[in-house]
């Protein structure tokens, strides 16, 4: 018998036409997945009733992997074969991880690939197939929890999240046999939850602190579109970091030793857990631990006694609240809502916090575990077409500049950062010699102006450029970057149509830090780059100018005595010296005395160059008056 | 006769009009449609017609307008679970046979 949900008014489908759409929170530690039933955005719940699956899958010999709590529970038998946090690994090379390994207890296998795999007793995993894992279970989940086959979905991802790392969750989606509607930020999902995004404008912050990272995130709140303004965070701050505090204090209170065996550690953890949970709603809790030598230690935790406990972890995140704030150009007050995201914003020492910082209340009323997942589930309801069309089209934006590389070593931007996507932009490119026939199109995304300071994306060759002189060819640089943020790069030469490009694919990323470093760097270093860019620029000038009068020279050095020769030698040795330094004053002027040294020299090459066509011909012959054009 | 919600079926009525902020109550209908002939209609109802006919149980209201109470008249609309899955379900009197799901129906 068919179970039915209540449609809007005039919106309920013809039988057996009901579609469903799920949002996913692909998280570090925890993933979700949510719906929309009769209107109302639900996460759904697993057999037992619990709403969060483990970001933990355990590979086997002998079946098909385990996913989730049944994961976890045999974590510490098997820890080689259970991965648990693959997301840091999302989209990165692996060089990437050989930094990040340190703190990873996978072995991972060498090879020539560009993605790392971990090695497991059922074959080397990717990070791509370990999530795809994580993402069956929950497709299977909401399958049976929609009575239905459920193949459309939009998942969620950092907002700090790179092409790499993008294409990375994408792939990771089809391999577990979802249409990924969309990519959506973690922050702009957690803001559509609250249905911030039906205000006319404003801005919020975004306080995500979940098991094991921290997130700020300021959105700007245009006519529907959200805009990143700002990103920071810790990736190695979260709710486990306050279990591991308290489990230290029980540990000197009931006299363990910090040897304590694994087993214990884990039962003080999950202790230090529990009190952590009762402590959000009372104001002391009672614990009873069983030492080494079988006595059992009971001591009474506070609310107080554990504010003091978590307080030095809470102040952590406070710095990357005030650099978001400070990147963005805006103060505390100026926030129009502050949104909290992540189990660990339960405690009411975080709450605390986040309202004394910013200020005002924080709005708490969605489970902070599970509005991400809900935000994405009315964004898929909506693409799904279960929504009149009016009601909501959100728009998502770029993270970071993208650009090419010029002459010079610097970045032209053709995509600023903050565009809203999808987004098609082209930008017409000359050739730089002389009978170039090939360019080197080289994708950067960043923010600073040279190309050392940016993330090389991709380089691919346009062959097959008719030989012109410089500045002749006309070559069309498309960028394209789809509603899921990926980008796809085409060089196109006009007058022959040959054309190359090339799809942005994961080679290598960048960590977190990394990616947060790089914007506010750009804001460190603006006056500097901007001279850089003008040394550049300069020197640019400087080279064209003087492979010109060289190969002047090469041709017409005839025309010219002595003297002039010697001025014009010199003056490019002046040039030359200028290019070699630092100083862009001075590679301008030399540009102008090696441009009025050769001034005499350009118009006696014009005269030469139309006595040369001239010659042999009749005046007539050029369409002169009285004369017949002769073709 | 009338049409009546199980204790269930009420709960979760009343539990999302207030999540979604507004409604009078749920429309209960039936349109020509579907693999057997009719099909039902589960909506919000913003506004309560002149001819609708409206029964009210534990609490929450269930709207019908005259000529679909022909095909529903008798009907207990509850709300179960089977399985992950859970929805409401029509137990209408007045089927004859329907579908294999159980979307579309004959009288």
């Amino acid at each position: 018998m068919a179970l039915f949900q209540i449609s809007e008014p005039g919106q309920t489908p013809a039988p057996h036409e009901r579609r469903y759409a799920v949002g996913i929170d692909l998280g570090t530690t925890n993933s979700l997945v949510a719906c929309v039933r009769s209107g109302v955005a639900e996460t759904l719940p697993d057999e037992h009733g619990r709403h969060l699956l483990p970001s933990v899958v355990r590979y086997r010999t002998d079946g098909a992997p385990v996913v989730g709590h049944d994961a976890i529970a045999v974590a510490h038998e098997d820890p080689l074969n259970t991965i648990a946090s693959v997301k840091r690994l999302m989209g990165r090379g692996v060089e990437d991880v050989r930094r990040l390994g340190q703190s990873l207890p996978y072995e991972f296998s060498p090879g020539d690939s560009a993605m790392p795999r971990i090695r497991t007793v059922a074959g080397d995993q990717s990070p791509v197939a370990v999530s795809a894992e994580i993402l069956k279970t929950l497709k299977t989940r909401a399958t049976q929890s929609l009575g239905m086959e459920i193949g459309d979905a939009v998942i969620t991802v950092p907002a700090y999240f790179d092409d790499a790392q993008r294409q990375a969750t994408k792939d990771a989606a089809r391999l577990a046999g979802l249409n990924v509607l969309r990519l959506l930020s973690e922050p702009t999902a957690a803001a559509v939850a609250y249905g911030l995004d039906k205000n006319p404008r404003g801005v919020y912050a975004i306080y995500d602190l979940g098991g094991g990272t921290f997130d700020i995130s300021l959105l700007r709140l245009n006519r529907g579109v959200f805009e990143v303004m700002a990103t920071a965070g810790d990736s190695a701050l979260g709710g486990d970091d306050m279990d591991h505090a308290i489990a230290e204090w029980i540990m000197r209170e009931a006299g363990i030793q910090d040897d304590a065996g694994h087993r214990q550690m884990r039962r003080l953890l999950r202790d230090a857990r529990a009190a952590k949970e009762v402590l959000t709603g009372a104001e002391k809790t009672t614990l009873r631990v069983q030492r080494d030598n079988h006595e059992v230690w009971e001591g009474v935790l506070t609310r107080t006694h554990l504010n003091a406990l978590i307080d030095p972890l809470i102040d952590r995140t406070l710095p990357p609240c005030k650099r978001v704030l400070r990147d963005a150009g805006i103060r505390a007050n100026e926030v129009d809502g502050v949104v909290l995201v992540g189990g660990a914003t339960r405690i009411p020492r975080v709450r605390e916090k986040v309202s004394q910082f910013f200020g005002r209340e924080p709005l708490a009323d969605i489970d902070p575990d599970k509005v991400v997942a809900i935000g994405a589930a009315l964004q898929a309801d909506v693409l799904i077409g279960n929504k009149r069309d009016e009601e909501m089209l959100l728009l998502d934006v770029i993270p970071l500049s993208l650009g090419l590389e010029i002459m010079g070593g610097m970045v032209e931007k053709i995509i600023p950062r903050n565009t809203t996507i999808p987004v098609a932009k082209a930008q017409d490119f000359t050739t730089f010699k002389d009978g170039q026939t090939a360019l080197l199109v080289h994708v950067l995304q960043g923010e600073r102006e040279l190309v050392t300071d940016c993330r090389s994306l991709a380089r691919f060759e346009l062959r097959g450029i008719p030989p012109m002189t410089a500045g002749a060819a006309r070559i069309r640089v498309g960028f394209q970057i789809d509603a899921d943020g990926l980008l796809s790069v085409s060089a196109r030469e006009l007058t022959t149509g040959v054309e190359s490009s090339v799809v942005v694919k994961p080679s290598y990323g960048l960590t977190d830090n990394e990616i947060e470093h790089m914007l506010r760097d750009s804001i460190a270093h603006a006056r500097e780059d901007e001279e850089a860019r003008k040394l550049r620029e300069q020197q640019v000038d400087a080279d064209r100018l003087i492979e010109a009068v060289e190969s002047a020279l090469a041709a017409d050095g005839s025309l010219l005595d002595v003297k002039e020769r010697t001025e014009i030698d010199r003056s490019i040795e002046g040039l030359k010296a200028a290019r070699g330094g630092n100083d862009a004053a001075r590679i301008k002027q030399a540009i102008k005395t090696l441009d009025g040294a050769t001034l005499a020299f350009a118009a006696r090459r014009m005269d030469a160059n139309i006595r040369r066509a001239l010659t042999g011909h009749k005046l007539e012959e050029f369409g002169a008056p009285g004369g017949k054009p002769t073709s | 006769m009338a049409i009546t919600m199980t204790q269930a079926a009420a709960e979760r009525v009343r539990k999302f009009i207030e999540k979604r902020g507004k409604g009078e109550g749920l429309r209960l209908g039936v349109r020509t449609s579907g693999c057997s002939g009719k099909a039902y209609v589960i909506e919000y109802a913003d506004k309560i017609e002149p001819d609708d006919h409206v029964y009210e149980s534990h609490g929450a209201k269930v709207i019908v307008d005259a000529k679909s109470l022909v095909y529903l008249d008798g009907t207990e609309l509850d709300y179960t679970r089977e399985g992950l899955n859970e929805g409401f379900k029509f137990n209408n009197p007045n089927v004859k046979d329907s579908c294999g799901c159980g979307e579309s129906f004959n009288v």
